[in-house]
């Protein structure tokens, strides 16, 4: 339980500018790599060294005030707010991806293989899915299965989240070993699933012909499975700074947002996947 | 929530009151939420010139048909900026930093939520437009296919030259901004407020920003992600909007308008507060209906995420749909009147005075009213075959941002600078600013009306002779119009550096205490406010809710 009974309210911020100046420096190279600069790769290095300086500086300022008890009742309302909330801009994020898919499958391709357009423009062209399009974009392509690896990270992702909620047990239950193994299996399983999902991508590059410029197919594909995987990493991330906080005797039962914050994350991870395994995999 | 506490200073204690940091670095490291309001406030105004400038250009083309002072590419390029600029880098920020003044001031909070994010989402701001501006001076130039960066025009390599990427990152920029000012916003209305505000209690003002905030929320994502596929479409090989690969152009529109019609509302949504609080002041009056004001709020945010197909009527959307798109839009007229309703009842028969902020405001409220009377001739999907693209379309939404949304942003400035500073601005002067802005207003946008219905397209350099008197008329206007606000910026400077020199009470307008907590504070206001809630609320905002 935090020692105040105060909102706390910093007075000065540096980590903020810091990190802006690392994006903005990460983006501006990445665009100028993208226009074939050659100074562009230089300073998307640059960018992210400064940004990764700016969260191990900043979350590490947080945990010490959070620890020494500056954070009251309040602070930790205003907390949950922000972690919800974003988690709802994610939400909708991914929502535009599925929308995508939902209206290609439903709405673009069959318009492309029926009526006039398929009398004029593409009379050869089959509008079944998958396809990568009348214009054979991308070539021949094997589409991705469900049953063998997707299948296994499914149940790889669900088992984290029991971990996850396992580990969150013994926080509550002052059982610190419980939490400590409970986070290690949780992140394990976080990495034993991207590690998967690479060999997954390797497979679909260099034996079945598909790949991101596969037609919409493809893009739809790696699009939704890649922010996926992207935000699996940052969760597995977030959970081994938890671990790693946890270890250091970091968390209370009644005062543990961090935990509780990086919990939220993975679960809402677990839920996009549960989506793409229906709507990208089985469907 | 009883007290605040610093860094320094760990015990909770009333009367503790830091100054700001010294020096220039007080702007950079700042967490303080007037501070900030400041920081985004002065950028709003820097970057109203800066798109003025680029709608001088413009308007300066257009003066006689023919090409006369820039190439067809920069023309384009300056409609495509005007907007981005206007809209993300002015009337956007201008909002949030009345937000991050007045939110807290007029809840009772001692700052906003969460500060350490407030001052990144400022920072944020100024890194998206500065890699935006950069656009400027690249080979090839700015963007030039239009804000609403349609595919497959915005992927053509004479529209992209370098700029597409630096532009789709600037998008992103902004658009973490602006989520990260939203969730702020949302955690201190719903976690700061005194104990004794309900939230039925709160001034419109911050109704109206909450709401906003949530509709930030929900469709800053969608941008991003539309503008992420036109980068993997023209980088890594997708074929999200291509139809050889199954994809499809209009796809995007549909994502673009899903996000850009709650855009249009997020900036007009916090004008409606604006005005809904200034009026009841200058009226003397209570506002009426100001539970129907929350309730219609509330409706036009949920209409706003059913209506977007109405941007694209002619792009061959299914009957089916532009029957609903079109009955869907007209419904939005009805909250709308029942706001425009409620402010003129709340005039009726007050014991009004016409101070420049509610001059703005009565301006606001009659000519926002044709701007949605338009806007009402538009969303006849048959009619709007022969609006669509036109200069009609220009004049409709100019209506609904420049004396609607610009004139309630220089209201604000009038009604609340007394407040901040302490001094008093020339009212003489505001006057005179007020004169010639609503009269050259009009001269500018209201002819774009005719242009539009006699069928000249948007976005173009060049025209037909026939368009040559009215295109002149709108240009003369335009010129007078950007000329003229150079008052509002004389103004702004000479109130902040003491103004008419005459002493500032407490309250500043008669009787403003009855309806904000604002004017319960001194003036000029202490660097922190609110270290310990008030516990009574005003509450004659809100008599007819009770």
């Amino acid at each position: 339980m935090s020692t105040n009974t105060a909102y706390y309210i910093p007075h000065k911020a540096t980590w903020p500018v810091i990190g802006t100046a690392g994006l903005v420096t990460m983006l501006a190279g990445f665009a100028n790599y993208l226009n074939g600069s050659s100074i562009g790769p230089a300073l998307m290095v640059v960018g992210l060294l400064i940004f990764i300086t700016m969260l191990v500086g900043w979350f590490t300022l947080q945990a010490t005030e959070s620890e020494t008890g500056m954070y009251n009742h309040e602070v930790g309302i205003s907390y949950r707010h922000g972690m919800m909330w974003f988690i709802f801009s994610e939400i909708v994020f991914f929502a535009v991806f599925f929308g995508t898919l939902w209206y290609t499958r439903n709405l673009s391709v069959p318009w492309l293989g029926g009526g006039a357009t398929k009398e004029l423009l593409w009379p050869a062209f089959d509008a079944t899915w998958p396809t990568n399009g009348p214009g054979k974009v991308g070539g021949d392509f094997e589409p991705m299965g469900a049953w063998g690896l997707p299948f296994l990270n499914t149940l790889i992702l669900l088992t984290s989240g029991v971990t996850c909620t396992w580990a969150h047990h013994g926080l509550l239950a002052k059982n610190r070993d419980q939490l400590i193994k409970g986070l290690i299996a949780t992140v394990a399983l976080g990495f034993l699933f991207v590690s998967f999902q690479a060999f997954e991508y390797h497979e679909a590059y260099t034996e079945m012909g598909l790949t991101l410029g596969s037609g919409v197919y493809g893009s739809t594909f790696f699009m939704l499975t890649g922010f996926h995987g992207f935000h699996v990493c940052v969760g597995a991330i977030i959970l081994s700074v938890v671990l790693f906080r946890s270890v250091r005797g970091h968390f209370k039962p009644e005062n543990h947002f961090a935990f509780e914050a990086a919990a939220w994350y993975w679960h809402f991870v677990d839920v996009v996947w549960l989506g793409l395994f229906i709507f990208v995999y089985l469907l | 929530m009883s007290a605040v506490v610093d860094e320094h200073d760990h015990h909770a204690d009333d009367h503790h009151d830091h100054g700001p940091a010294k020096g220039l670095l007080r702007w950079v490291i700042t967490t303080n939420h007037k501070d900030i309001g400041t920081l985004y406030l002065l950028f709003a105004l820097a970057m109203f010139f800066v798109g003025g400038a680029m709608a001088m250009v413009i308007r300066a083309e257009l003066f006689e048909p023919g090409l006369q002072f820039v190439d067809p590419a920069f023309f384009n390029s300056m409609t495509t900026m005007h907007a981005l600029v206007m809209v993300f880098g002015a009337v956007m920020p201008a909002f949030v930093g009345l937000a991050n003044w007045q939110i807290p001031l007029m809840i009772g909070a001692a700052d906003m939520a969460l500060p350490r994010m407030n001052n990144m989402s400022f920072w944020m701001l100024v890194a998206g437009v500065l890699l935006l501006a950069s656009t400027l001076f690249m080979e090839g130039g700015a963007p030039n296919g239009g804000w609403t960066l349609y595919p497959p025009l915005v992927l053509q390599p004479i529209t992209v030259g370098k700029a597409l990427p630096f532009a789709i990152f600037s998008v992103h920029l902004l658009g973490i901004s602006s989520i990260m000012g939203a969730i702020n916003i949302i955690a201190t209305i719903f976690n700061m407020r005194a104990p004794s505000m309900k939230l039925m209690d709160m001034p419109l003002f911050v109704w109206t920003w909450l709401i906003t905030a949530f509709l930030l929320i929900a469709v800053m994502p969608v941008f991003a992600g539309a503008v992420t596929m036109l980068l993997t479409d023209k980088f890594f090989h997708t074929s999200f909007f291509n139809a050889a690969g199954g994809g499809d152009p209009v796809l995007y529109e549909h994502i673009f308008w899903f996000f850009g019609h709650p855009e249009v509302y997020i900036m007009i949504l916090p004008t409606f507060g604006v005005a809904s609080t200034i009026i009841p002041v200058f009226a003397r009056k209570p506002l009426f209906g100001y539970a129907s004001m929350v309730w219609a709020t509330g409706s036009i945010a949920f209409l706003s995420f059913i209506v977007w197909a109405h941007h694209m009527f002619t792009v061959g959307l299914p009957l089916a749909g532009e029957l609903y798109f079109m009955y869907a839009t007209m419904i939005i007229a009805v909250p709308t009147g029942v706001k425009v309703f409620n402010w003129t009842a709340t005039m009726w028969k007050g014991a009004m005075t016409f101070e420049t902020p509610m001059l703005f405001s009565i301006a606001f409220v009659v000519l926002f009213t044709m701007g949605g009377f338009t806007g009402l001739m538009m969303s006849i999907a048959p009619s709007d075959f022969q609006y669509h693209d036109t200069y009609f379309i220009v004049a409709h939404f100019h209506y609904t941002l420049v004396p609607a949304s610009v004139f309630i942003l220089m209201a604000a400035g009038y009604f609340w600078l007394p407040k901040w500073t302490g001094n008093m601005y020339n009212e003489k002067i505001g006057q005179l600013h007020f004169w010639i802005s609503v009269v050259s207003v009009n001269v500018l946008f209201f002819p774009q009306h005719f242009l539009g219905l006699a069928g000249m397209p948007r976005r173009i350099p060049d025209y037909a002779v026939q368009f040559a008197d009215w295109n002149m008329i709108s240009s003369i206007g335009g010129f007078i119009f950007g000329i003229s606000q150079l008052l509002f910026l004389y103004i702004v400077i000479d109130t902040i550096r003491g103004g008419t020199g005459e002493k500032v009470s407490d309250e500043v307008w008669e009787d403003a205490a009855k309806h904000s907590l604002e004017w319960t504070l001194p003036t000029p206001l202490p660097y922190h406010t609110w270290t310990t809630p008030p516990s009574v609320v005003p509450t004659e905002h809100v008599l007819d809710s009770h």
